[in-house]
């Protein structure tokens, strides 16, 4: 009588190994996507997105300066290439290690602030950030972005990968979004990934239960900061330049926008954010240039109807489905 | 008689011009269970708030277990010993109810280990089940704590203060909106906690707490009235006029 329905535990099973069943699902992507270019991006703006999500979705903070960490990460991979000839891995590790100093720095002047203050203190000081890298031309090419982040080949364990093929491109990034997306799976099955939930659900009892808050906080903006930095520096050699656009504020709205679209709080969902804003960004602009507001509408729907984003409503339904099923039994 | 396990000498608060509380000294003793009472506004949330380490006194200062710790963070006070029960009910209400207590427990052996896995701490999570048995919840440790009856969400955060394993306990009106079931039960719960360790009560309620407490402290508009047990205190005739006199 208490067979398992096989349908309820192939899910528990997925579950269960839920970085393993992304990166599943992430190497088969650029086969359902209609070119390798968009697969690329989601991919990078899918990182991003779960990277703002441990901060936004697991802690509870809304951050509107998150695009200073993804910025920075793509600057500082540029910089040391154009300027300093880095080789481009170590170049991905400069970038995300400058994001995250930058990410501890915000961090700690932001955290003593609380609810809209904190969100504006981090707005503001995002835009410091940008308006430095707009100002020193010199070392990031000011309005025209920083060019010529050009990799061509690369040469791993003694093989030579063609840089310049997108699915090649694709699956050597694919490699540090999976080591990331391991990382964020970590932190979140960790006690700690208890105490910044802890800290979501309620500050005061989880002060009174005898945890930092303050530096609970400033541990997980810095950790955020690095998994959108790496995420950056990865734009940086998918473009081969690095736009000005890359610190400006909207890209921390969108950060915003892609949670709240997949399902903030959970593993995934910020992932299914970056590709269905991306997918309907890139079949809206093929007929009209104002594919903002088609994107508008659709988040609005969201909002709305499903307040729990895309797959975290399907996760929600599964789960009372399950419960339910199970009570049946 | 047994020693002072926490110490208030010329405790003041201030609001702004207001004065919540103005010089109050008061020994609280290591067993003994003890209710700070007062009319309403009398400074019995303000004196709490001062204790368990919410806000820090305007003047004075505040020994535990014989050391100074007048303005010491909030997260310390669950370290060394102190634990406290709020008045409006605080849990983490989209975790399940074993989740809030595992936290609770958790702080004694992880902090800031974030590469571990959480589920290797066995001995945490054994611990929570024993808690949430402890106070009468152990049926429903899977149910999400917003879920919860009024009640049981105040068992639930007791488990909570009992998981960092506290020398002392303070309880801001443990009873406030409960059904009469429901604060028979939570009274002979902590006519139980007050036999292991130091209990402090907060109540509004001076009935509830006359049959249960071996000392009282009586503060009125912000000052220390009377203390002592509660046959001093009911034979008070300060403490009849301004408080019992009142219904």
């Amino acid at each position: 009588m208490t067979q398992a329905n096989p349908i309820s535990s192939a899910i528990a099973l997925i579950a269960q190994h839920r970085v393993a069943a992304v990166l599943i699902f992430l190497l088969l992507f650029p086969l359902i996507m209609p070119y390798e270019a968009l697969a690329l991006n989601i991919l990078i703006f899918g990182l991003y997105a779960v990277g703002f999500n441990l901060l936004f979705g697991y802690t509870g903070l809304l951050s509107f300066g998150h695009a200073a960490f993804f910025g920075v990460g793509s600057y500082l991979t540029g910089i040391t290439i154009v300027h300093f000839g880095l080789p481009w891995w170590l170049a991905i590790v400069a970038g995300t290690a400058a994001s995250g100093v930058v990410g501890l720095l915000i961090g700690f002047l932001a955290i003593r602030t609380r609810g809209i203050y904190f969100s504006m203190v981090t707005l503001a000081l995002g835009q410091i950030v940008y308006y430095a890298f707009y100002k020193a031309e010199r070392w990031t090419g000011g309005e025209n972005g920083l060019r010529g982040v050009t990799v061509e080949e690369i040469n791993v364990f003694g093989l030579t990968l063609d840089f310049v093929n997108p699915l090649t491109k694709y699956y050597v990034l694919y490699v540090f979004v999976a080591l990331a997306l391991w990382l964020v799976s970590r932190i979140l099955a960790s006690p700690f990934g208890a105490v910044i939930e802890s800290i979501r659900e309620n500050e005061n009892r989880t002060a009174a239960c005898g945890y930092d808050v303050a530096r609970a906080k400033l541990l997980i903006f810095t950790l955020s900061a690095v998994i959108c930095g790496l995420a950056g520096a990865l734009r940086a050699l998918h473009l081969s330049i690095v736009p000005i656009d890359s610190l400006h504020y909207l890209l921390s709205g969108q950060a915003v926008m892609m949670c709240l679209l997949g399902g903030m709080g959970t593993f995934f969902g910020p992932f299914v954010g970056a590709a269905v804003f991306l997918y309907l960004e890139d079949v809206a602009t093929s007929f009209t240039t104002h594919w903002m507001a088609i994107v508008g509408v659709v988040f609005m729907v969201f909002v709305l109807f499903f307040p729990k984003g895309i797959w975290g409503t399907l996760v929600q339904r599964w789960q009372r489905w399950n419960n339910h099923s199970v009570v049946t039994k | 008689m047994s020693e002072p396990i926490l110490v208030a000498e010329n405790l003041s608060r201030r609001f702004g011009n207001f004065v919540a509380l103005n010089n109050v000294s008061c020994t609280f003793r290591q067993g003994q269970l003890t209710a700070i009472i007062g009319p309403n506004g009398a400074g019995k949330s303000t004196f709490f708030n001062l204790l368990t380490g919410a806000i820090a006194p305007s003047q004075g200062k505040i020994r535990f277990d014989g050391r100074d710790i007048t303005g010491i963070a909030q997260h310390e006070f669950a370290r060394i010993g102190i634990a406290k029960s709020f008045q409006i009910t605080n849990v983490f209400k989209q975790l399940s109810a074993h989740e809030n207590v595992r936290v609770a427990a958790q702080m004694r052996a992880s902090r800031f280990d974030f590469l571990r896995s959480r589920a290797s701490l066995t001995a945490v999570s054994k611990n929570a089940d024993t808690l949430l048995e402890r106070v009468g919840l152990a049926a429903l440790g899977k149910r999400l704590a917003g879920e919860l009856a009024h009640g049981q969400q105040r068992s639930l955060e007791i488990a909570m203060a009992l998981a960092s394993e506290p020398k002392l306990l303070l309880m801001d009106e443990p009873t406030a909106g409960m059904s009469p079931e429901e604060t028979s039960t939570m009274m002979s719960l902590i006519r139980t906690l007050s036999t292991e360790r130091t209990v402090i009560l907060v109540e509004h309620k001076m009935k509830l707490v006359m049959g249960l407490c071996e000392r009282l402290i009586v503060l009125h508009h912000g000052e220390l009235l009377a203390e002592g047990t509660p046959d001093e205190i009911r034979a008070n005739a300060e403490v009849r006029r301004v408080y019992l006199g009142q219904g």
